[in-house]
């Protein structure tokens, strides 16, 4: 709700930072966030904004240098897909081969 | 419970292309629980209707409300007040609510935002299987509490048919055969012999869809 929000409110893009795989403290809550982020990409699809607008990532609250390459990573990324087509108002977005999707499992 | 999943977006975005302002209608009961209706479904669903509108760089009014019941008069009743506000109602109840509110508001076109599927219960969380097609004469207390109409694809009563191998249903090998159930549950319940030597005398669907629309009259209750 909280990642289609962002989107419906204008966000260009959105990453969603989940602790490292097998060491989540809430067990298994960053496999599920990962399931959820994959839905979220495939409303995406079908509201005609580019899914890779929206990514996950994975990594510890001791990765602070980690951190600071995937912002750098996503904002790259956004700025090469341009404004999100919510802000521009001119229709669905071409979206290319779905690379990176995240299949539901 | 009545099991429904969502249409896909883009089917809900042409049937409600011709309105800006509509009212989106969850409801608490069985869509809630198989998270196809419920209140959380209504915020997502009016969040990607209002997403896919700006990106047409048009708006979309959307009332959400969620309420206890579709299927019962007086809670369809609860939007009188505004729903001659709005062009059109898109119900997330299963297909009863979605008729209730056609019915209740005859002015205002009531839209499908799911497709109701089945009568069932959940196998685990994200997984929900079907259980019983509502003939109208249950018979599980002489299968093992194993419905032949529900389970048999083919809603045998004599079962199993020559399309049964290996516990599977020439239908779909995946699907567990509902007679090798019923069969091995009897067996297992010790009531094999008493039940299943005896034929099942031809069926009277008069109480299932081959006797039309039905309806429970209960004078007891009735006002």
């Amino acid at each position: 709700m909280h990642l289609l929000k962002a989107f419906e409110e204008g966000m260009d893009g959105v990453f969603v930072a989940g602790c490292l795989e097998g060491e989540c403290h809430f067990l298994r809550g960053n496999l599920r966030a990962k399931k959820r982020v994959g839905h979220v990409k495939g409303i995406l699809t079908a509201l005609g904004i580019n899914p890779e607008r929206l990514q996950m990532y994975n990594l510890s609250a001791a990765m602070g240098g980690r951190f600071v390459e995937i912002a750098q990573e996503m904002t790259d990324k956004i700025k090469t897909l341009g404004p999100s087509p919510v802000n521009t108002g001119q229709g669905r977005e071409p979206v290319e081969a779905q690379e990176g999707e995240e299949k539901e499992q | 419970m009545i099991v429904a999943e969502a249409k896909p977006i883009e089917e809900v975005l042409e049937m409600i292309d011709r309105y800006d302002k509509i009212i989106l209608a969850g409801c608490k009961a069985c869509v809630a629980v198989c998270a196809a209706g419920g209140e959380k479904e209504v915020q997502l669903l009016a969040s990607a209707l209002r997403t896919a509108r700006k990106t047409a760089g048009r708006e979309l009014e959307i009332r959400e409300v969620t309420l206890e019941r579709q299927c019962d008069p007086e809670y369809v009743e609860q939007i009188r007040g505004f729903a001659g506000d709005y062009q059109a109602i898109l119900s997330i109840a299963c297909g009863v609510g979605v008729q209730y509110m056609a019915e209740h508001y005859q002015a205002i076109p009531a839209l499908p935002g799911l497709n109701t599927s089945f009568m069932g219960g959940s196998l685990e969380q994200g997984v929900w299987s079907e259980r019983c097609q509502g003939c109208g004469a249950c018979v599980l207390h002489l299968t093992g509490g194993i419905c032949p109409v529900t389970r048999c694809s083919k809603s045998l009563f004599n079962g199993p048919c020559g399309g049964s191998a290996h516990g599977k249903c020439e239908v779909n090998p995946e699907m567990e055969c509902g007679w090798q159930l019923i069969i091995d549950r009897l067996k297992a319940l010790g009531e094999f012999e008493a039940r299943f030597v005896e034929l099942f005398p031809v069926r009277d669907w008069s109480t299932s869809r081959d006797g039309g629309q039905r309806k429970i009259v209960r004078e007891d209750l009735k006002q």
